[in-house]
């Protein structure tokens, strides 16, 4: 029976899939190999990976790749058992390994096909390293556990004599099925002996005293027969005597066994007793090597493994809970019934929580997609001819997953630019007395329902100057305009704005940075950059901790509701018109003391009707800095499940979404870090024309 | 025919195709992704044969076997073990732990079914 073709294709992929992860458990292991050589779990892990992709490799079809990771199995199994020692050589041919499998997996796909030269040389820097340990096994023929199909057809007999040892069945050998299969290979009478049995006082239920004799007529040969007993070659005696071919006058179907059978038969020339297992249980087992497993290690078991298509679509249905749980609370609190009020009360507590946990599976470490990154550094620093280090913080900040897969490009940019632009060669670092090699260090923390990751570097920073006379040249701000250096290092995310008049490979034309800026802001998040010269740079990004779920404020805008992001929300205070006409068109209000600028939403909206006497700012912290957003009035707490506009709305700046609310209407969710930069570069252009 | 055969491996593609054999050839199946799973899940059902990987994580084949034949449950339950061609002292010490047979990869499915009915 064959695995039919859908299995197949189900198993390859999941192979796929899995190969992908060890290869994943490879790098890591190597790259804290590369950190600290004298580990010995890092070897393990590494060579469990590769095991794993050899055996199910070949089980799959996927010879070339089983095979290459043989060898490099083989070559760590070497260096477990300490004949071959830990080397940056053998790290680094490692490592291409690693893409290698990588590179062969994804021909297997579909993508380019992988030049065979390039696996004989890399083998051939194995064969270097292993050298004197000894030739790599090829990998066998798998074993055989049934017989090569019986050359001959003619019909033989068999004396065959089966005594079990006593203690049999203590492996949890079964004598039924054994004697079943022998019988199956060809025809004749099975007997059993019943004189070693002793007295039932005497007797062991899990002692086997039988033993059995059979004349068996089978076209198959003697080592077919002797297969049938291989688990318990040691733990029987097995006698097989080939008798001379089946005589049509001797068929015997005899009742009675017929001489040669006899318990003192002539010796069978093929009899033997298997010998005594060669290694009498040697007291010197193979050692365990310590091991010492990480915690997280022991974690993994607990896990299950969901499709995140299952996860996003009970992400949805929650949603969708969320907004209808909601109505009913409005309903309840309109048919003003106790019970109803009670029990809607009751839904939607247990629709929070259920919303938390669904928002908490998707929740996932960024720190393995930050280890990713060592590797990015170390192989680009080298290609670069300068030495840069990858450290990182925070790895354990969780994130919806999503949004771990969408950051991976962007923080790939930032990573490269600050190699390209920002660290500068080890010899003028030692000039400025800097340590010779870089520091890129990544951090993630969560702050106050944001995400924030930060890419830091010690380069040369950004020369604000320069960044200006671009800008200027570029027509992408007018000249003389008062810029502060903040605003100056934001303007690198304009697109095609490129300082290095090179372009070189790695980070292209500067095409980069808008695009990174896009994708944060695609997560509703935002960009920020601080930079000292001479002494490095800083890119900050702050995301919304979940994409589907947030918590907003409903406000009022001219009849029309609106939601506003809660989370950067802070307090809301009253602004009269009259104090609104007294900071005379400077939109800046004084809030417990403080100075807080703040944003006309019906100006940024463009409803421009009449205002209410009293309008209500409601203060929020955006980019790092507070900020008002004058409403007509707040509502209150909302929980937001939020809609997507579509394509044909894309355009709308300053809105990141719709949400329905309790009574069915639909409130637009305002992007407060959208509307707070339309505002600055309208009031930017207002100052230059004079006060408006 | 209702045997209930527990497959312990850390690897997901070895656990789909014995899966898709046995269950194809009758057989309930269960998996398991380590010793320390499969001694848990040995607790809840009575099991009728054991194929175990060697190399694993946390708990590995060998100390598996151990654990199995000193409980009471699974003393005489048949146990394979899955090699590879370079341990072949493994199955020794399989054996000594208490192993009933063995099944070296990389197996066709015909090789996992010939083990198995010999050992049921």
């Amino acid at each position: 029976m064959e695995l039919n073709s859908e299995a197949l294709e189900q198993g390859r992929k999941i192979f796929q899939e899995e190969a992908t992860e060890k290869l994943s458990e490879l790098e890591e292991a190597l790259m804290t190999l590369e950190e600290s050589p004298g580990e010995s779990e890092p070897i393990d892990q590494a060579f469990r990976a590769l095991h794993t992709i050899k055996g199910s490799g070949s089980m799959f079809g996927f010879d070339r790749v089983s095979g290459f990771a043989h060898q490099v199995e083989t070559v760590f199994d070497q260096v477990r058992d300490g004949d071959i020692a830990v080397s940056p050589e053998l790290i680094q041919a490692s490592l291409l390994a690693h893409d290698l499998i990588r590179d062969l997996l994804s021909a297997d796909q579909g993508g380019s096909p992988v030049d065979p030269a390039r696996v004989e040389e890399l083998l051939g820097r194995f064969s270097a390293i292993s050298g004197a340990a000894g030739e790599p096994d090829a990998p066998a023929a798998p074993r055989v556990t049934e017989t090569e199909p019986g050359e001959t057809h003619e019909l033989r007999r068999y004396a065959i004599r089966f005594e079990p040892d006593r203690k049999i069945m203590a492996n949890g050998t079964k004598i039924a099925p054994l004697l079943r299969e022998m019988m199956s290979l060809g025809s004749g009478q099975l007997e059993a002996q019943t004189d070693s049995l002793p007295l039932l006082e005497a007797m062991q239920p899990e002692d086997c005293y039988l033993w059995w004799k059979t004349e068996l007529q089978a076209d198959c040969d003697a080592n077919e027969i002797r297969d049938v007993f291989i688990f318990v070659e040691d733990d029987c005696k097995l006698d097989l005597e080939e008798l001379g071919p089946v005589i049509e006058a001797e068929t015997p179907q005899a009742t009675q066994p017929s001489s040669p059978l006899s318990d003192e038969a002539a010796q069978p020339t093929t009899a033997q007793k298997a010998p005594p297992s060669p290694a009498q249980p040697a007291p010197q087992a193979v050692p365990q090597p310590p091991q010492t497993a990480p915690s997280h290690k022991l974690e993994a078991a607990a896990n299950i493994k969901v499709g995140s298509e299952k996860l996003d679509q009970l992400v949805d249905l929650v949603g969708e809970l969320v907004t209808a749980q909601a109505r009913l609370t409005e309903l309840a609190a309109r048919e003003a019934d106790p019970e109803m009020l009670t029990l809607s009360e009751e839904i939607e507590r247990l629709t929070g929580e259920l919303r938390d946990t669904a928002m908490n599976m998707r929740m996932v470490a960024i720190g393995s997609t930050f280890n990713r990154f060592k590797r990015l550094v170390r192989d680009l620093s080298a290609k670069l001819d300068q030495k840069a280090q990858l450290t990182t913080e925070g790895g354990e900040t969780e994130l919806d997953k999503s949004m771990i897969d969408r950051l991976a490009d962007p923080l790939v940019h930032i990573i490269r630019n600050s190699l390209d632009h920002g660290i500068e060669p080890p010899e003028q670092r030692e000039r400025e007395g800097k340590p010779a090699v870089g520091q890129v260090h990544l951090s993630a923390r969560h702050a106050a329902g944001s995400v924030l990751i930060s890419i830091r570097d010690d380069g040369r920073g950004l020369d604000a100057e320069k960044l200006r006379k671009k800008a200027e040249s570029r027509g992408l701000i007018p000249p003389g305009s008062e810029l502060t250096p903040r605003e100056l290092y934001g303007l690198i995310f304009h697109p095609g704005f490129s300082t290095k008049e090179q372009v070189t490979n790695l980070s292209g034309r500067g095409v980069g940075m808008d695009v990174v800026k896009r994708s944060v802001e695609a997560l509703r998040g935002a960009v920020e950059i601080d930079s000292q010269p001479g002494k490095g740079t800083e890119i900050t990004l702050r995301l919304p901790l979940t994409l589907a779920i947030i918590d907003g404020l409903l406000v009022r805008l001219d009849g029309a509701p609106y939601v506003l992001p809660l989370s950067s929300i802070e307090e809301c205070v009253e602004l009269s018109r009259n104090e609104i006409e007294a900071s005379r068109g400077r939109n800046v209000a004084m809030v417990r003391g403080e100075i807080v600028p703040y944003v006309h939403l019906r100006q940024a909206l463009k409803l421009h009707h009449d205002l209410p006497p009293i309008q209500h700012a409601v203060v929020a912290e955006v980019e790092g800095r507070r900020i008002g957003f004058v409403v007509d009035e707040v509502i209150g707490g909302h929980q937001t499940v939020i809609k997507s506009l579509g394509r044909y709305f894309d355009h709308l700046k300053n809105v990141s979404g719709a949400t329905v609310l309790g009574d069915g209407s639909v409130a637009l969710i305002l992007d407060l870090n959208r509307l707070v930069q339309g505002a600055e570069l309208s009031a930017a252009g207002r100052n230059l024309e004079g006060e408006a | 025919m209702g045997k209930r055969i527990l497959t312990v491996d850390d690897s997901a593609s070895v656990r789909q195709m014995v899966n898709f054999t046995l269950s194809g050839a009758g057989f309930d199946v269960l998996e398991a992704t380590d010793g320390s799973d499969a001694l848990a899940k040995v607790q809840g059902q009575a099991v009728d044969l054991v194929l175990t990987d060697l190399n694993m994580p946390n708990m590995n084949g060998i100390e598996l076997i151990r654990a199995l034949r000193a409980e009471g449950d699974t003393r005489l339950t048949p146990i394979v073990m899955l090699t590879t061609e370079s341990q072949a002292d493994k199955k020794q010490e399989g054996k000594e732990a208490g192993a009933t047979g063995w099944i070296v990869k990389p197996f066709k499915p015909e090789q996992l079914l010939a083990v198995v009915n010999k050992l049921l």
